[in-house]
């Protein structure tokens, strides 16, 4: 690779070619600026997009005086295709979504965090690599395979070993929401963990401290606010997922009474009666309004998550 | 000097050696503390004296790669052999060169220790967090706030958080790396005469780059080179115009290349 000629007239050709490319280099920079510029502006655009035409949909049926926004939320009784006395009320579906939830954090916080506590404090190099693995393809399985194991092998399973007269119910759901969100609690809250920096481990076990007690006393201290982060995202996820919550569930408008009563979620609502609502008709436009609900919901839990998350990085 | 019993041996290091993977860094070194004095260790940057302490302690177990041979003992137990290895960290109380304030209360970060050993009476908690707090010269500064975060500490103030740490498991031994980089000179010296009142009860390693403070304070100073013992002897030959090692002396009046 050596270029002898390239001695003599190197100076003055370098001194343009250094000059040429600045000049490239600068309009370079003005596209790539305004190109990223556009990027992130199209993040907030299309979000506004989604919530309008969401809120636009759903917004005749809120000036519509037989309908009850009072109602709509407090009224468990949904018979949108009655003949006679057609009733919007989404209670029960509120309570499916939230016991759904519940049930599925019950199981998957201390399955997540734990995960996170072994594979960041607790495992060798190689295990630890094995299991991020793993947890990464656990991430990658399609929310319908989810709904499908719980339609057939899950609910074979508490058929089984419950004696319940129906596998698909909100126990069911639980906890093929809680197998969706444990990979996104651990791989987040081991990041939490990670981010503790080792001269706190190194300092505490100095003091003669035990790998449980430094957990305990220092590590979840220091990472609480990540760890929180972890949690509330997961929730996210439990409010907003709908097709393995659909299969798993056993679809009944029902406010639940135990955990193997069968249960409805809003987003399995919409998903499952969307197709047959005639565009434009009430229970179309009541169905958007379930969205713009949703849409809510998510919006709070990720508020709540992001602005945790804030604390940390201020720290 | 001043010690009468100060022959017997509190720590004893035979030929150890220490490794990062494939460097070696200690390369079999021997030498013992006697108990209850100050021994000073001194010695360039990369000379292997905070990787000593922390095969003293065992917390080179945490750095993957390392292999440490020879043996150390205390009070004529292979540290590596201890059954209660947690006992023996308690035993040792390390300030480490860079101040780790916890992130946690500064009353917690005092507390740790001795909560984690078992004691869990509030009143002796306080006392030993008022007690330890005083040693390390920063009571004062924070008795108004023991509830708020020890990371919010300036940096001398941390640093004196981790000797009040350091002192809170009531050691025997009590290892000093470079404690006072980050502390005011007035403040080194009211910790010195701290170091001096404690002598009495325990046995005290100071590594230092001030060489001046070992001579302040060190019954006996080491000088530590590339992980070799060049000179262990009384402070006063180590400090005098003749000590056995010419190298000795070109360190201490600092034309040491
Ligand atoms: N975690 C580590 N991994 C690999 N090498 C290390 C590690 N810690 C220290 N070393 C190496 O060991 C040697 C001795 O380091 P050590 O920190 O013990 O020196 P020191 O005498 O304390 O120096 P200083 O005065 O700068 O604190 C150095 O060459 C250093 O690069
Ligand atoms: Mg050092």
């Amino acid at each position: 690779m050596t270029e002898p000629n390239s001695a003599t007239p190197a100076p003055p050709a370098f001194a343009v070619r250094a000059a040429k490319r600045a000049a490239w280099a600068v309009v370079g920079e003005k596209i790539l600026e305004a190109l990223v510029y556009l990027c992130g502006f199209s993040a907030i655009v299309f979000v506004l997009g989604i919530f309008l035409f969401v809120f636009k949909e759903a917004f005749p049926i809120l000036a519509n005086d037989n309908f009850s926004l009072t109602q709509f939320l407090f009224s468990p009784e949904w018979y949108p295709t009655s003949e006679v006395n057609k009733r919007y009320g989404v209670f029960a579906m509120i309570a499916g979504t939230c016991s759904v939830t519940v049930l599925a954090m019950v199981i998957a916080v201390p399955f997540g965090l734990g995960a996170a506590i072994y594979i960041s404090e607790f495992c060798g190099h190689k295990t630890r690599e094995i299991l991020k693995i793993v947890i990464e393809f656990l991430a990658a399985v399609p929310s319908v395979v989810w709904g499908f194991i719980g339609l057939t092998v899950m609910s074979r399973l508490i058929v089984q070993y419950t004696g319940a007269p129906v596998g698909v119910n909100m126990l069911n759901g639980g906890i093929i929401l809680a197998l969706m969100c444990v990979p996104i609690i651990v791989s987040i809250s081991e990041d939490a963990l990670k981010a503790v920096p080792d001269s706190y481990r190194e300092a505490a076990i100095a003091l003669g401290v035990t790998r449980w007690q430094l957990v305990w006393r220092v590590l979840l201290p220091a990472a609480k606010n990540g760890l929180l982060a972890a949690v509330l995202l997961g929730v996210g996820r439990g409010v907003g997922e709908t097709m393995a919550v659909l299969m798993a569930t056993g679809h009944a408008v029902h406010i639940p009474n135990s955990v193997f009563d069968s249960v409805r979620t809003l987003t399995a609502n919409i998903a499952s009666e969307l197709g047959e609502a005639p565009a434009g008709s009430d229970h179309y436009r009541v169905l958007f309004l379930i969205g713009v609900l949703l849409f809510t919901l998510t919006f709070a839990v990720n508020l709540i998550a992001d602005t945790i998350v804030r604390g940390i990085r201020r720290k | 000097m001043v010690n009468v019993p100060a022959i017997e041996k509190h720590i004893e290091v035979t030929g150890l050696r220490l490794s990062y993977g494939m460097k070696e860094v200690l390369h079999g070194i021997s030498f013992d503390i006697r108990r209850h004095e100050i021994l000073g260790v001194i010695g360039p940057a990369q000379s292997g004296k905070t990787s000593l302490l922390r095969c003293i302690n065992r917390t080179i177990e945490f750095t993957p790669g390392t292999h440490v041979s020879g043996t150390i003992t205390v009070d004529g137990e292979d540290v590596r052999k201890v059954r209660d290895v947690y006992a023996l960290r308690r035993k040792i109380g390390m300030v480490a060169p860079l101040p780790v304030g916890l992130p946690l209360s500064i009353r917690e970060n005092v507390a740790l220790a001795p909560r984690s050993a078992g004691l869990t009476r509030k009143g002796d908690l306080d006392a030993i967090v008022e007690q330890c707090l005083r040693q390390a010269a920063l009571w004062d500064e924070v008795k108004d706030r023991l509830d708020s975060l020890g990371t919010k500490l300036s940096g001398g103030q941390q640093q004196r958080l981790t000797i009040a740490r350091a002192l809170s498991h009531q050691p025997e031994i009590l290892c000093l790396d470079e404690f006072s980089i980050a502390i005011d000179p007035v403040t080194t010296m009211r910790i010195e005469e701290v170091l001096k009142e404690l002598r009495h009860h325990m046995t005290i390693i100071l590594v230092t780059n001030l060489t001046q403070q070992a001579r302040r304070l060190a019954d006996r100073t080491m000088f530590l080179w590339k992980g070799e013992i060049v000179e262990l002897d009384t402070t006063d030959v180590i400090f005098s115009a003749k000590p056995t090692d010419p190298r000795t002396r070109d360190y201490v009046e600092g034309v040491f290349g």
